[in-house]
Protein backbone atom coordinates (compact mmCIF):
# COMPACT_ATOMS: atom_id res chain seq x y z
CA UNK A 1 0.00 0.00 0.00
CA UNK A 2 2.74 2.36 0.98
CA UNK A 3 4.57 1.55 -2.21
CA UNK A 4 1.40 2.14 -4.19
CA UNK A 5 0.91 5.51 -2.54
CA UNK A 6 4.52 6.33 -3.23
CA UNK A 7 4.11 5.33 -6.83
CA UNK A 8 0.90 7.31 -7.10
CA UNK A 9 2.59 10.28 -5.49
CA UNK A 10 5.53 9.91 -7.79
CA UNK A 11 3.26 9.84 -10.77
CA UNK A 12 1.57 12.96 -9.44
CA UNK A 13 -1.75 11.13 -9.51
CA UNK A 14 -4.06 12.70 -6.98
CA UNK A 15 -5.72 10.15 -4.70
CA UNK A 16 -9.53 10.35 -5.10
CA UNK A 17 -11.36 12.33 -2.48
CA UNK A 18 -12.93 9.74 -0.10
CA UNK A 19 -15.89 12.06 0.46
CA UNK A 20 -17.00 12.08 -3.15
CA UNK A 21 -18.71 8.91 -4.23
CA UNK A 22 -18.06 7.43 -7.64
CA UNK A 23 -21.15 6.82 -9.74
CA UNK A 24 -20.75 3.03 -9.61
CA UNK A 25 -20.35 3.26 -5.83
CA UNK A 26 -23.68 5.01 -5.49
CA UNK A 27 -25.34 2.66 -7.93
CA UNK A 28 -24.29 -0.55 -6.28
CA UNK A 29 -25.02 0.89 -2.85
CA UNK A 30 -28.52 1.75 -3.95
CA UNK A 31 -29.00 -1.68 -5.48
CA UNK A 32 -27.91 -3.41 -2.27
CA UNK A 33 -29.95 -1.10 -0.09
CA UNK A 34 -33.12 -1.19 -2.15
CA UNK A 35 -33.09 -4.95 -2.54
CA UNK A 36 -32.61 -5.48 1.19
CA UNK A 37 -35.15 -2.83 2.09
CA UNK A 38 -37.76 -4.50 -0.10
CA UNK A 39 -36.75 -7.90 1.21
CA UNK A 40 -37.12 -6.89 4.85
CA UNK A 41 -40.21 -4.82 4.20
CA UNK A 42 -42.27 -7.30 2.26
CA UNK A 43 -40.84 -10.66 3.14
CA UNK A 44 -38.97 -10.92 6.42
CA UNK A 45 -40.76 -8.51 8.74
CA UNK A 46 -44.37 -9.42 7.87
CA UNK A 47 -43.63 -13.07 8.52
CA UNK A 48 -41.74 -12.21 11.66
CA UNK A 49 -44.62 -10.11 12.91
CA UNK A 50 -47.10 -12.84 12.08
CA UNK A 51 -45.07 -15.33 14.06
CA UNK A 52 -44.86 -13.03 17.05
CA UNK A 53 -48.55 -12.19 16.89
CA UNK A 54 -49.49 -15.83 16.61
CA UNK A 55 -47.33 -16.61 19.61
CA UNK A 56 -48.78 -13.77 21.64
CA UNK A 57 -52.26 -14.92 20.73
CA UNK A 58 -51.46 -18.51 21.61
CA UNK A 59 -49.98 -17.53 24.95
CA UNK A 60 -52.90 -15.27 25.74
CA UNK A 61 -55.35 -17.96 24.64
CA UNK A 62 -53.67 -20.52 26.81
CA UNK A 63 -53.58 -18.19 29.77
CA UNK A 64 -57.26 -17.48 29.30
CA UNK A 65 -58.05 -21.19 29.08
CA UNK A 66 -56.01 -21.84 32.19
CA UNK A 67 -57.82 -19.07 34.03
CA UNK A 68 -61.15 -20.47 32.92
CA UNK A 69 -60.18 -23.94 34.05
CA UNK A 70 -59.07 -22.56 37.37
CA UNK A 71 -62.31 -20.66 37.82
CA UNK A 72 -64.26 -23.80 36.97
CA UNK A 73 -62.28 -25.83 39.44
CA UNK A 74 -62.84 -23.19 42.10
CA UNK A 75 -66.56 -23.18 41.39
CA UNK A 76 -66.64 -26.97 41.59
CA UNK A 77 -64.78 -26.93 44.88
CA UNK A 78 -67.19 -24.34 46.24
CA UNK A 79 -70.12 -26.47 45.10
CA UNK A 80 -68.69 -29.55 46.72
CA UNK A 81 -68.02 -27.69 49.93
CA UNK A 82 -71.53 -26.30 49.96
CA UNK A 83 -72.93 -29.77 49.37
CA UNK A 84 -70.80 -31.16 52.13
CA UNK A 85 -71.96 -28.46 54.52
CA UNK A 86 -75.55 -29.17 53.54
CA UNK A 87 -75.07 -32.87 54.05
CA UNK A 88 -73.48 -32.26 57.40
CA UNK A 89 -76.31 -29.99 58.44
CA UNK A 90 -78.86 -32.53 57.31
CA UNK A 91 -77.10 -35.30 59.14
CA UNK A 92 -77.03 -33.34 62.36
CA UNK A 93 -80.70 -32.42 61.88
CA UNK A 94 -81.56 -36.07 61.41
CA UNK A 95 -79.54 -36.93 64.49
CA UNK A 96 -81.35 -34.27 66.50
CA UNK A 97 -84.72 -35.50 65.31
CA UNK A 98 -83.81 -39.05 66.09
CA UNK A 99 -82.67 -38.07 69.52
CA UNK A 100 -85.87 -36.15 70.17
CA UNK A 101 -87.98 -38.99 68.80
CA UNK A 102 -86.07 -41.45 70.92
CA UNK A 103 -86.71 -39.33 73.96
CA UNK A 104 -90.41 -39.19 73.14
CA UNK A 105 -90.55 -42.93 72.57
CA UNK A 106 -88.72 -43.55 75.79
CA UNK A 107 -91.07 -41.31 77.69
CA UNK A 108 -94.06 -43.03 76.11
CA UNK A 109 -92.66 -46.41 76.93
CA UNK A 110 -91.97 -45.34 80.45
CA UNK A 111 -95.50 -44.00 80.78
CA UNK A 112 -96.93 -47.17 79.29
CA UNK A 113 -94.87 -49.27 81.62
CA UNK A 114 -95.92 -47.15 84.56
CA UNK A 115 -99.57 -47.31 83.64
CA UNK A 116 -99.30 -51.03 82.99
CA UNK A 117 -97.70 -51.46 86.33
CA UNK A 118 -100.39 -49.36 87.96
CA UNK A 119 -103.05 -51.34 86.16
CA UNK A 120 -101.50 -54.61 87.22
CA UNK A 121 -101.19 -53.36 90.76
CA UNK A 122 -104.80 -52.23 90.77
CA UNK A 123 -106.02 -55.54 89.32
CA UNK A 124 -103.99 -57.46 91.82
CA UNK A 125 -105.31 -55.32 94.68
CA UNK A 126 -108.89 -55.78 93.47
CA UNK A 127 -108.40 -59.50 93.14
CA UNK A 128 -106.84 -59.71 96.53
CA UNK A 129 -109.71 -57.68 97.96
CA UNK A 130 -112.22 -59.93 96.20
CA UNK A 131 -110.49 -63.02 97.43
CA UNK A 132 -110.30 -61.57 100.89
CA UNK A 133 -114.03 -60.79 100.75
CA UNK A 134 -114.76 -64.29 99.48
CA UNK A 135 -112.54 -65.78 102.14
CA UNK A 136 -114.23 -63.59 104.74
CA UNK A 137 -117.67 -64.62 103.64
CA UNK A 138 -116.84 -68.29 103.48
CA UNK A 139 -114.97 -67.98 106.72
CA UNK A 140 -117.93 -66.27 108.36
CA UNK A 141 -120.24 -69.01 107.15
CA UNK A 142 -117.91 -71.75 108.19
CA UNK A 143 -117.01 -70.11 111.45
CA UNK A 144 -120.73 -69.77 112.25
CA UNK A 145 -121.52 -73.44 111.62
CA UNK A 146 -118.30 -74.56 113.25
CA UNK A 147 -119.04 -72.48 116.30
CA UNK A 148 -122.55 -73.82 116.52
CA UNK A 149 -121.28 -77.33 116.09
CA UNK A 150 -118.74 -76.69 118.75
CA UNK A 151 -121.19 -75.06 121.10
CA UNK A 152 -123.76 -77.81 120.48
CA UNK A 153 -121.28 -80.42 121.31
CA UNK A 154 -120.18 -78.39 124.38
CA UNK A 155 -123.71 -77.67 125.61
CA UNK A 156 -124.91 -81.04 124.52
CA UNK A 157 -128.06 -79.80 122.95
CA UNK A 158 -128.98 -78.69 119.61
CA UNK A 159 -128.90 -75.02 119.33
CA UNK A 160 -129.45 -74.96 115.74
CA UNK A 161 -132.97 -73.69 115.65
CA UNK A 162 -132.71 -71.74 118.77
CA UNK A 163 -133.17 -68.05 118.62
CA UNK A 164 -130.76 -67.47 121.38
CA UNK A 165 -128.16 -69.54 119.72
CA UNK A 166 -128.37 -67.61 116.52
CA UNK A 167 -128.23 -64.33 118.49
CA UNK A 168 -125.10 -65.48 120.29
CA UNK A 169 -123.46 -66.44 117.11
CA UNK A 170 -124.23 -63.14 115.52
CA UNK A 171 -122.95 -61.34 118.59
CA UNK A 172 -119.77 -63.33 118.47
CA UNK A 173 -119.20 -62.69 114.85
CA UNK A 174 -119.78 -58.98 115.30
CA UNK A 175 -117.25 -58.95 118.07
CA UNK A 176 -114.87 -60.91 116.00
CA UNK A 177 -115.24 -58.51 113.17
CA UNK A 178 -114.72 -55.53 115.45
CA UNK A 179 -111.62 -57.04 116.89
CA UNK A 180 -110.49 -57.96 113.42
CA UNK A 181 -110.93 -54.32 112.31
CA UNK A 182 -109.12 -53.12 115.38
CA UNK A 183 -106.33 -55.59 114.64
CA UNK A 184 -106.09 -54.31 111.12
CA UNK A 185 -105.81 -50.76 112.34
CA UNK A 186 -103.05 -51.81 114.57
CA UNK B 1 -5.47 3.23 -2.61
CA UNK B 2 -7.25 0.20 -1.27
CA UNK B 3 -10.53 2.02 -1.14
CA UNK B 4 -10.38 2.37 -4.89
CA UNK B 5 -9.28 -1.01 -6.13
CA UNK B 6 -8.97 -1.66 -9.81
CA UNK B 7 -12.15 -2.02 -11.75
CA UNK B 8 -12.84 -5.62 -12.62
CA UNK B 9 -15.77 -5.27 -14.99
CA UNK B 10 -17.89 -2.71 -16.79
CA UNK B 11 -15.17 -0.11 -16.46
CA UNK B 12 -16.24 3.42 -17.25
CA UNK B 13 -19.95 2.72 -16.75
CA UNK B 14 -22.02 3.28 -13.60
CA UNK B 15 -22.12 -0.54 -13.35
CA UNK B 16 -18.39 -0.81 -12.83
CA UNK B 17 -17.50 -3.52 -10.38
CA UNK B 18 -14.46 -3.55 -8.19
CA UNK B 19 -13.50 -5.65 -5.18
CA UNK B 20 -15.52 -3.58 -2.74
CA UNK B 21 -18.62 -3.66 -4.93
CA UNK B 22 -18.25 -7.43 -5.16
CA UNK B 23 -17.93 -7.62 -1.39
CA UNK B 24 -21.17 -5.65 -1.13
CA UNK B 25 -22.91 -8.04 -3.46
CA UNK B 26 -21.56 -10.95 -1.45
CA UNK B 27 -22.88 -9.44 1.78
CA UNK B 28 -26.19 -8.77 0.05
CA UNK B 29 -26.51 -12.40 -0.96
CA UNK B 30 -25.47 -13.65 2.46
CA UNK B 31 -28.01 -11.41 4.19
CA UNK B 32 -30.71 -12.49 1.79
CA UNK B 33 -29.90 -16.17 2.29
CA UNK B 34 -29.72 -15.98 6.09
CA UNK B 35 -32.87 -13.94 6.48
CA UNK B 36 -34.64 -15.99 3.87
CA UNK B 37 -33.88 -19.11 5.92
CA UNK B 38 -35.18 -17.40 9.03
CA UNK B 39 -38.28 -16.25 7.19
CA UNK B 40 -38.87 -19.79 6.05
CA UNK B 41 -38.71 -20.88 9.68
CA UNK B 42 -41.25 -18.23 10.60
CA UNK B 43 -43.54 -19.36 7.82
CA UNK B 44 -43.21 -22.97 8.89
CA UNK B 45 -43.97 -22.01 12.46
CA UNK B 46 -47.02 -20.09 11.30
CA UNK B 47 -48.23 -22.98 9.23
CA UNK B 48 -47.67 -25.74 11.76
CA UNK B 49 -48.79 -23.61 14.72
CA UNK B 50 -45.62 -24.31 16.65
CA UNK B 51 -45.26 -21.49 19.08
CA UNK B 52 -42.01 -22.61 20.63
CA UNK B 53 -39.13 -21.49 18.43
CA UNK B 54 -36.16 -23.71 17.74
CA UNK B 55 -32.58 -22.58 18.24
CA UNK B 56 -32.15 -21.31 14.71
CA UNK B 57 -35.46 -19.51 14.68
CA UNK B 58 -34.71 -18.02 18.07
CA UNK B 59 -31.44 -16.58 16.75
CA UNK B 60 -33.37 -14.85 13.98
CA UNK B 61 -35.94 -13.57 16.45
CA UNK B 62 -33.29 -12.23 18.76
CA UNK B 63 -31.56 -10.45 15.87
CA UNK B 64 -34.75 -8.91 14.53
CA UNK B 65 -36.07 -8.13 17.98
CA UNK B 66 -32.89 -6.26 18.80
CA UNK B 67 -33.83 -3.61 16.25
CA UNK B 68 -37.54 -3.95 16.85
CA UNK B 69 -37.59 -3.76 20.62
CA UNK B 70 -34.34 -2.17 21.76
CA UNK B 71 -34.30 0.51 19.08
CA UNK B 72 -37.65 1.02 17.38
CA UNK B 73 -40.13 0.35 20.19
CA UNK B 74 -37.96 2.02 22.81
CA UNK B 75 -37.70 5.26 20.88
CA UNK B 76 -40.88 5.41 18.84
CA UNK B 77 -43.34 3.25 20.73
CA UNK B 78 -44.92 0.15 19.26
CA UNK B 79 -47.10 1.76 16.62
CA UNK B 80 -44.63 4.16 15.04
CA UNK B 81 -41.81 1.74 15.72
CA UNK B 82 -43.47 -0.90 13.56
CA UNK B 83 -44.22 1.72 10.92
CA UNK B 84 -40.57 2.57 10.39
CA UNK B 85 -39.23 -0.86 11.22
CA UNK B 86 -38.41 -1.93 7.63
CA UNK B 87 -36.05 1.02 7.14
CA UNK B 88 -34.46 0.62 10.56
CA UNK B 89 -33.99 -3.11 10.21
CA UNK B 90 -32.48 -2.70 6.76
CA UNK B 91 -30.09 0.04 7.88
CA UNK B 92 -28.98 -1.99 10.87
CA UNK B 93 -28.30 -5.25 9.11
CA UNK B 94 -26.80 -3.66 6.00
CA UNK B 95 -24.45 -1.59 8.12
CA UNK B 96 -23.56 -4.49 10.38
CA UNK B 97 -22.99 -6.89 7.50
CA UNK B 98 -20.94 -4.41 5.50
CA UNK B 99 -18.89 -3.35 8.54
CA UNK B 100 -18.05 -6.90 9.51
CA UNK B 101 -16.33 -7.60 6.22
CA UNK B 102 -13.56 -5.28 7.39
CA UNK B 103 -12.19 -8.00 9.64
CA UNK B 104 -13.12 -11.11 7.67
CA UNK B 105 -9.96 -12.71 6.31
CA UNK B 106 -9.90 -12.62 2.54
CA UNK B 107 -12.31 -9.71 2.34
CA UNK B 108 -10.52 -7.40 4.75
CA UNK B 109 -12.33 -4.25 3.82
CA UNK B 110 -15.66 -2.93 5.01
CA UNK B 111 -18.38 -2.48 2.42
CA UNK B 112 -19.17 0.79 4.18
CA UNK B 113 -15.64 2.15 3.91
CA UNK B 114 -16.37 3.87 0.62
CA UNK B 115 -18.87 6.62 1.07
CA UNK B 116 -21.51 5.60 -1.45
CA UNK B 117 -23.41 3.20 0.79
CA UNK B 118 -23.37 5.46 3.87
CA UNK B 119 -24.61 8.30 1.66
CA UNK B 120 -27.45 6.17 0.33
CA UNK B 121 -28.49 5.12 3.83
CA UNK B 122 -28.12 8.62 5.24
CA UNK B 123 -30.31 9.91 2.41
CA UNK B 124 -32.88 7.24 3.17
CA UNK B 125 -32.84 8.27 6.83
CA UNK B 126 -33.05 11.96 5.84
CA UNK B 127 -35.99 11.45 3.50
CA UNK B 128 -37.72 9.27 6.05
CA UNK B 129 -37.54 11.63 8.98
CA UNK B 130 -38.64 14.58 6.86
CA UNK B 131 -41.48 12.44 5.50
CA UNK B 132 -42.42 11.45 9.05
CA UNK B 133 -42.44 15.09 10.13
CA UNK B 134 -44.51 16.32 7.19
CA UNK B 135 -46.96 13.44 7.47
CA UNK B 136 -47.53 14.22 11.12
CA UNK B 137 -47.36 18.02 11.24
CA UNK B 138 -47.58 19.18 7.61
CA UNK B 139 -45.66 22.37 6.89
CA UNK B 140 -45.71 23.01 10.61
CA UNK B 141 -42.89 20.51 10.83
CA UNK B 142 -40.45 22.94 9.16
CA UNK B 143 -41.75 25.82 11.20
CA UNK B 144 -41.37 23.90 14.43
CA UNK B 145 -37.91 22.70 13.44
CA UNK B 146 -36.59 26.06 12.33
CA UNK B 147 -38.41 28.27 14.82
CA UNK B 148 -38.37 26.32 18.05
CA UNK B 149 -41.08 27.26 20.51
CA UNK B 150 -40.16 29.11 23.66
CA UNK B 151 -37.37 31.14 22.08
CA UNK B 152 -37.76 34.95 22.08
CA UNK B 153 -38.45 36.06 18.48
CA UNK B 154 -35.31 38.18 18.33
CA UNK B 155 -33.14 35.12 18.81
CA UNK B 156 -34.52 33.48 15.70
CA UNK B 157 -31.91 35.46 13.77
CA UNK B 158 -29.36 33.31 15.51
CA UNK B 159 -31.30 30.13 16.20
CA UNK B 160 -32.90 29.56 12.83
CA UNK B 161 -29.70 29.28 10.78
CA UNK B 162 -28.23 26.98 13.43
CA UNK B 163 -31.32 24.79 13.41
CA UNK B 164 -31.36 24.75 9.63
CA UNK B 165 -27.74 23.72 9.53
CA UNK B 166 -27.96 21.10 12.26
CA UNK B 167 -31.28 19.55 11.34
CA UNK B 168 -31.34 19.59 7.58
CA UNK B 169 -27.69 19.60 6.61
CA UNK B 170 -25.51 18.23 9.35
CA UNK B 171 -27.70 15.30 10.32
CA UNK B 172 -27.35 13.33 7.08
CA UNK B 173 -23.77 14.47 6.56
CA UNK B 174 -22.66 13.34 9.99
CA UNK B 175 -24.54 10.07 9.63
CA UNK B 176 -22.67 9.23 6.45
CA UNK B 177 -19.31 10.60 7.51
CA UNK B 178 -19.27 9.02 10.95
CA UNK B 179 -19.77 5.57 9.50
CA UNK B 180 -17.35 5.94 6.59
CA UNK B 181 -14.59 7.51 8.62
CA UNK B 182 -14.87 4.89 11.34
CA UNK B 183 -14.48 2.18 8.76
CA UNK B 184 -11.64 3.93 6.94
CA UNK B 185 -9.80 4.60 10.18
CA UNK B 186 -10.31 1.03 11.32
CA UNK B 187 -9.03 -0.30 8.06
CA UNK B 188 -5.98 1.99 8.15
CA UNK B 189 -5.20 0.90 11.70
CA UNK B 190 -5.35 -2.76 10.79
CA UNK B 191 -3.29 -2.19 7.65
CA UNK B 192 -0.74 -0.27 9.66
CA UNK B 193 -0.44 -2.93 12.34
CA UNK B 194 -0.26 -5.88 10.01
CA UNK B 195 1.99 -4.32 7.39
CA UNK B 196 4.30 -3.26 10.22
CA UNK B 197 4.25 -6.84 11.47
CA UNK B 198 5.09 -8.03 7.98
CA UNK B 199 7.87 -5.49 7.68
CA UNK B 200 9.43 -6.21 11.06
CA UNK B 201 9.27 -9.98 10.74
CA UNK B 202 10.58 -10.35 7.24
CA UNK B 203 12.44 -7.19 6.31
CA UNK B 204 13.93 -5.94 9.58
CA UNK B 205 17.26 -7.03 10.98
CA UNK B 206 18.01 -8.71 14.33
CA UNK B 207 16.21 -7.44 17.39
CA UNK B 208 13.84 -5.35 15.34
CA UNK B 209 12.05 -8.58 14.46
CA UNK B 210 10.72 -8.52 18.05
CA UNK B 211 8.73 -5.41 17.22
CA UNK B 212 6.79 -7.62 14.85
CA UNK B 213 5.30 -9.53 17.78
CA UNK B 214 4.22 -6.27 19.38
CA UNK B 215 2.59 -4.93 16.27
CA UNK B 216 0.88 -8.25 15.70
CA UNK B 217 -0.64 -8.16 19.17
CA UNK B 218 -1.85 -4.66 18.44
CA UNK B 219 -3.25 -5.79 15.12
CA UNK B 220 -5.07 -8.63 16.86
CA UNK B 221 -6.45 -6.30 19.52
CA UNK B 222 -7.60 -3.83 16.89
CA UNK B 223 -9.30 -6.62 14.98
CA UNK B 224 -11.41 -7.36 18.05
CA UNK B 225 -11.94 -3.66 18.50
CA UNK B 226 -13.11 -3.39 14.91
CA UNK B 227 -15.67 -6.11 15.61
CA UNK B 228 -17.01 -3.94 18.41
CA UNK B 229 -16.90 -0.85 16.19
CA UNK B 230 -18.71 -2.66 13.41
CA UNK B 231 -21.58 -3.49 15.75
CA UNK B 232 -21.48 -0.14 17.49
CA UNK B 233 -21.58 1.89 14.28
CA UNK B 234 -24.51 -0.16 12.99
CA UNK B 235 -26.27 0.48 16.28
CA UNK B 236 -25.43 4.18 16.29
CA UNK B 237 -26.53 4.72 12.69
CA UNK B 238 -29.84 2.97 13.33
CA UNK B 239 -30.40 4.61 16.69
CA UNK B 240 -29.72 8.11 15.32
CA UNK B 241 -32.08 7.51 12.42
CA UNK B 242 -34.70 6.44 14.96
CA UNK B 243 -34.07 9.47 17.12
CA UNK B 244 -34.39 11.80 14.13
CA UNK B 245 -37.70 10.19 13.24
CA UNK B 246 -38.79 10.44 16.85
CA UNK B 247 -37.87 14.14 16.98
CA UNK B 248 -39.78 14.73 13.76
CA UNK B 249 -42.83 12.96 15.18
CA UNK B 250 -42.78 14.58 18.60
CA UNK B 251 -45.14 17.46 19.13
CA UNK B 252 -42.61 19.96 20.41
CA UNK B 253 -39.14 20.49 19.11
Amino acid sequence: MISKILIAAAEGEAAPNPLLPASYDLLWSSVVFVILLAFFWFKVLPNFKKTLDARTEAIEGRLEAAEKAQAEAAAKTANIEAEQAEARAEASKIREEARAEGAVILAELKEQAASEAARLTATAKAQIEAERQAALISLRAEVGSLAIDLASSVVGASLKNDKVASGVVDQFLADLEASDKAGKKN
Amino acid sequence: MEFYPEILAFEGTPFALNRIMLIRLLVLSLLVVVFWLWTRKFQQANKTKTFVPGKFQLMGEISLNFVRKSIAHDQLGEKDGDRFLPLLTTIFFVTLGMNITGIIPGLNIAGTSVIGLPIVMALAAYVTFIYAGIKKHGVGFFKASLFPAGVPPAFYILVTPIELLSTFILRPVTLALRLTMNMIAGHLLLVLCFSATQFFLFNAEGAFKLFGAGTFVFGFAFTLFELLVAFLQAYVFTLLTTVYIQLALSDEH
